[in-house]
């Protein structure tokens, strides 16, 4: 689940060298600062106002993380392999007007079908992001900024003035963002079940490794034989399809969908996955820290409306948070090259 | 890797790799005329030549970056032809590079196993299985590596036997190694040396290209000469001496092809006094005098342009100092040289030296932007002014000024490079590798020009890696060989003998 292996070591000989270096390999971990930073977070609210860590407090918090949470897992695949993509909140958009318009056009139809076709259509949208991508060798920064805007368009033409509120949706299509188990809501759950699958696939399977790869050197990657533009090309296709689903999901949770939903979501995306320890320029990060850095961003809101703090500051405080992920970054980096340096010093 | 004896009853063994007649050009420079190399099973074979001789060609021919035009390849007996790294890796071609490629950000374990990391349950890949494996491959070269951490920050020494641990888990028959001691340190080379002779043991064939002849003599078992991209000869180490080696990696014919007029020496304009810089050189001492040529001549990694960088302030240096023209330059401070009347040319002059999208008359008055400006807003007319006269008096052959300076050949682009300081003034100039990859016509225009700024009373620092280069147009000549200064050359004692010997430090200091 991580790219730093905490596993014990197999030999006993070894447990005695290997006992500070786990420690180091804990304290080194890319998740670390998120999680104590939303730690810290939680219990501080909570000591200012109880009423943070009610039932209906945690369930709140969750809700409001889930969108976020799966769309940055999404992305956090595609910022590993040194991309990004900037189109998913207009992904996002398209698709929960679309399942607004399923609803309101085939009355009774079943919502696995609406799930699936709202899949489907992400898909479509996160491979054409692949392809161009892949084929056309620009920057994805430059690529998805434009799908980006096509497919605002697209929603634009396509809905105009048209909204679709959650009165135009069946009870039980609603209610899975109301219903709980154990105190988790039903799409929460659906979040967490993306998170272990994707995790999973980016930590023991060998298409998965070959991201990190990727991202941490695209030519040596190419060099190795490692399929660059095909796994590229999948990583911004089940982008899509993540999207997708926070699509039909947004739909679920929210009570109107139309030509501007999802607009703005892409920068928060990418601030949790970046916050949540994932490199923007690849190779490192995992899917588990960006889903806390999702949860992270989502619970400063309630937690400043707790604090009493100005809602304003939210965003100030959001954008200290992605500064610090990368000087810590930074500084890590520029310590190992330092290492390097004195190492090879004694050369001469 | 199986074992295989070479006894005698078995006859010779059959070559694990053989590269005959092997003919390379790059349009119409001719890189690898004749390449032959046949390394045996069991056997450390090493490869030496000058810079340019055609060893790196030869070895990205094996690696399978680059395809023969014409030639015989032969690997374990089966004629192959390569068209990507992927075949040469199949055929059982490892190349260890001087620096290899790692991914930084992957442990040192999964960085050998990248692509075909060992499953466990589920089909998951295994970490336990993968992390046994690393120090199973580890301990059998006797090294001491943590599979689990990061390849980032690891010394070049060790990323080395993670390739070559890569290497053996792919069952390499054959295993090229590119100058893989260049940055090590001494202990590090011993150990490299074991790893390569328990290797040799279990019947690798390993090709070892080297600069330093102390180790070629202590490790390898035969020795094949290039020079010129052609094969002069393969010797069996234990009948050959460093002398031999050295007049066959040499002996050309130095013909008088660029002779730099003798001009009348003035004053010292440059003293280096003692300068160092922690793991890249030490000690430098030399002067340069107005109306003097002064070649730094070595191995490329002897840490000449790491000196020029400093002397110029590119780079900062722990030690000693720079006086220029009596006065002490400030460190660390490309504009107070430049200010003092220092040129520097580059050696990558696309990417240092020029301005590659920039027309050649803006390239030409780059230098000149404070000149040619007034309230800080360029004149065009005095900057096209300035640009053309510069280039007129350098005869810089472009059909107009305002064509963008990529356009050019080489040798006009180095031309510009050298107008762009000309026009300074300077007192001082550092070429870098000025002639590299410039056709033999232009070169000799280059070697007028720099002949010239000397007869001018410019003083001048030459890096050159070309021997003719150096003996042609040098006054004097320094070697360097791994961040030291081994010889003081004058023009008469300047042979191609003396200075190899000096580069490759197989001499005692000779000043």
């Amino acid at each position: 689940m991580t790219t730093a292996p905490t596993r014990p070591p197999g030999k006993a000989e070894r447990i005695a060298s290997a006992a500070p270096s786990r420690l180091g390999a804990f304290l080194r971990l890319r998740e670390l600062p998120v999680t104590v930073a939303l730690i810290a977070l939680v219990i501080i609210t909570t000591v200012v106002n109880p009423l943070f860590l009610s039932p209906q407090g945690v369930k709140d918090l969750l809700l409001n993380a889930t969108i976020v949470i799966i769309l940055a897992v999404g992305q956090a695949l595609v910022i590993i392999t040194r991309n990004v993509d900037l189109s998913v909140g207009s992904i996002l958009g398209l698709v929960a007007f679309g399942t607004g318009t399923l609803f309101a056009t085939v009355p009774g139809i079943p919502i696995v079908v609406v799930f699936l076709a709202g899949m489907l259509l992400g898909a479509l949208l996160g491979a054409i992001n692949g392809l161009l991508v892949t084929v056309a060798k620009v920057p994805a920064l430059v690529i998805t900024l434009g799908t980006l805007y096509i497919y605002r368009g697209l929603n634009n033409a396509w809905a105009g003035g048209t909204q679709y509120f959650a009165g135009d949706r069946p009870d039980a299509f609603g209610s899975l963002s109301v219903d709980t188990v154990l105190g988790f809501p039903l799409i929460t759950l659906i979040a967490v079940v993306v998170v272990v699958i994707v995790a999973v696939y980016l930590a023991g399977t060998r298409p998965g490794r070959d991201l990190y790869a990727i991202g941490s050197d695209p030519d040596a990657a190419k060099l190795f034989g490692i399929p660059v533009s095909r796994r590229v090309f999948l990583a911004f296709l089940t982008n899509g399809v993540l999207a997708g689903l926070a699509g039909v999901l947004y739909a679920s949770r929210f009570n109107s969908v139309g030509a501007t939903t999802g607009s703005g979501l892409e920068l928060a995306v990418v601030a949790a996955a970046v916050v949540g320890g994932v490199a923007i320029f690849g190779g490192s990060g995992s899917v588990v820290g960006a889903a806390m850095g999702a949860l992270l961003l989502t619970t400063i809101t309630s937690a400043l409306t707790a604090l009493r703090v100005d809602k304003f500051w939210q965003e100030a405080i959001v954008g200290v948070l992605i500064l610090s992920a990368i000087i810590i970054d930074r500084i890590a980096s520029v310590r190992s090259a330092r290492k390097l340096r004195i190492s090879e010093a004694r050369n001469v | 890797m199986q074992t295989e004896s070479m006894t005698a009853d078995d006859g010779p063994p059959e070559p694990r790799l053989t590269l005959s007649g092997a003919v390379k050009a790059f349009g119409p420079v001719v890189a690898l005329a004749d390449g032959n190399i046949e390394i045996l099973p069991g056997e450390i074979h090493a490869l030496v030549g000058e810079n340019g001789a055609g060893k790196s060609t030869l070895v990205k021919i094996l690696a399978g970056l680059y395809r023969l035009d014409a030639g015989e390849f032969q690997v374990d007996g089966q004629p192959v032809s390569f068209r990507t790294v992927a075949d040469s890796k199949a055929a059982g071609i490892s190349v260890i590079y001087q620096e290899p490629t790692l991914f930084p950000d992957l442990t040192v374990a999964e960085n050998i196993f990248i692509g075909r990391q060992p499953k466990g349950r589920l089909g998951l890949i295994s970490r336990a299985a993968m992390r046994t494996a690393a120090r199973d491959l580890f301990d059998q070269l006797g090294v001491r590596i943590d599979p689990n951490r990061v390849a980032e920050g690891l010394s070049i020494a060790d990323q080395q036997i993670i390739e070559i641990a890569k290497a053996i888990s792919l069952d390499a028959k054959v295993l090229v190694m590119d100058e893989p001691t260049a940055a090590l340190s001494g202990v590090e080379v011993e150990r490299l040396f074991q790893v390569a002779r328990n290797l040799r043991t279990q019947g690798a064939g390993i090709l070892f290209i080297s600069h330093r002849f102390d180790e070629v003599f202590a490790l390898c078992d035969r020795i094949t000469v290039m020079r010129d991209g052609r094969y002069i000869a393969t010797h069996v180490t234990s009948m050959v001496t460093v002398d031999a080696i050295v007049h066959e990696m040499v002996g050309r014919d130095v013909g008088a092809l660029f002779p730099k007029e003798v001009a009348p020496v003035g004053d010292t304009v440059l003293s280096v006094q003692g300068l160092g810089r922690a793991g890249v050189f030490a000690d430098v001492t030399f002067e340069v005098k107005a109306g003097e040529v002064v070649a730094l001549a070595g191995l490329v990694g002897a840490g000449r342009t790491e000196v020029a960088r400093a002397v110029f302030g590119i780079d900062p240096y722990d030690r000693g100092t720079v006086e220029f023209a009596g006065t002490l330059l400030k460190p660390h401070s490309p504009k107070a040289a430049i200010d003092a009347g220092m040129g520097f040319v580059p050696e990558d002059r696309r990417k240092q030296g020029l301005v590659m999208d920039l027309s050649v008359g803006r390239n030409t008055a780059l230098t000149l932007r404070d000149r040619v400006a007034r309230f800080g807003i360029i004149n065009g007319r005095a900057e096209r002014a300035a640009a053309a006269e510069w280039g007129r008096r350098l005869q810089v052959k472009t059909t107009s000024q305002e064509y963008a300076v990529s356009t050019l050949s080489g040798g006009n682009q180095q031309k510009v490079v050298l107008a762009k300081w000309l026009a300074t003034d300077p007192k001082f100039l550092i070429v870098d590798e000025p002639t590299r990859g410039i056709d033999v016509g232009t070169k000799s225009e280059v070697h007028r020009l720099i002949s010239d700024l000397a007869n001018r009373g410019i003083a001048i620092l030459m890096i050159s890696s070309e021997l003719p280069e150096v003996l042609g147009m040098a006054d004097r000549v320094l070697v360097m060989h791994e961040g030291r200064i081994t010889a003081e050359l004058s023009r008469a004692e300047a042979t191609p003998e003396s200075i190899m010997h000096a580069a490759t430090a197989s001499l005692e200091r000779t000043q």
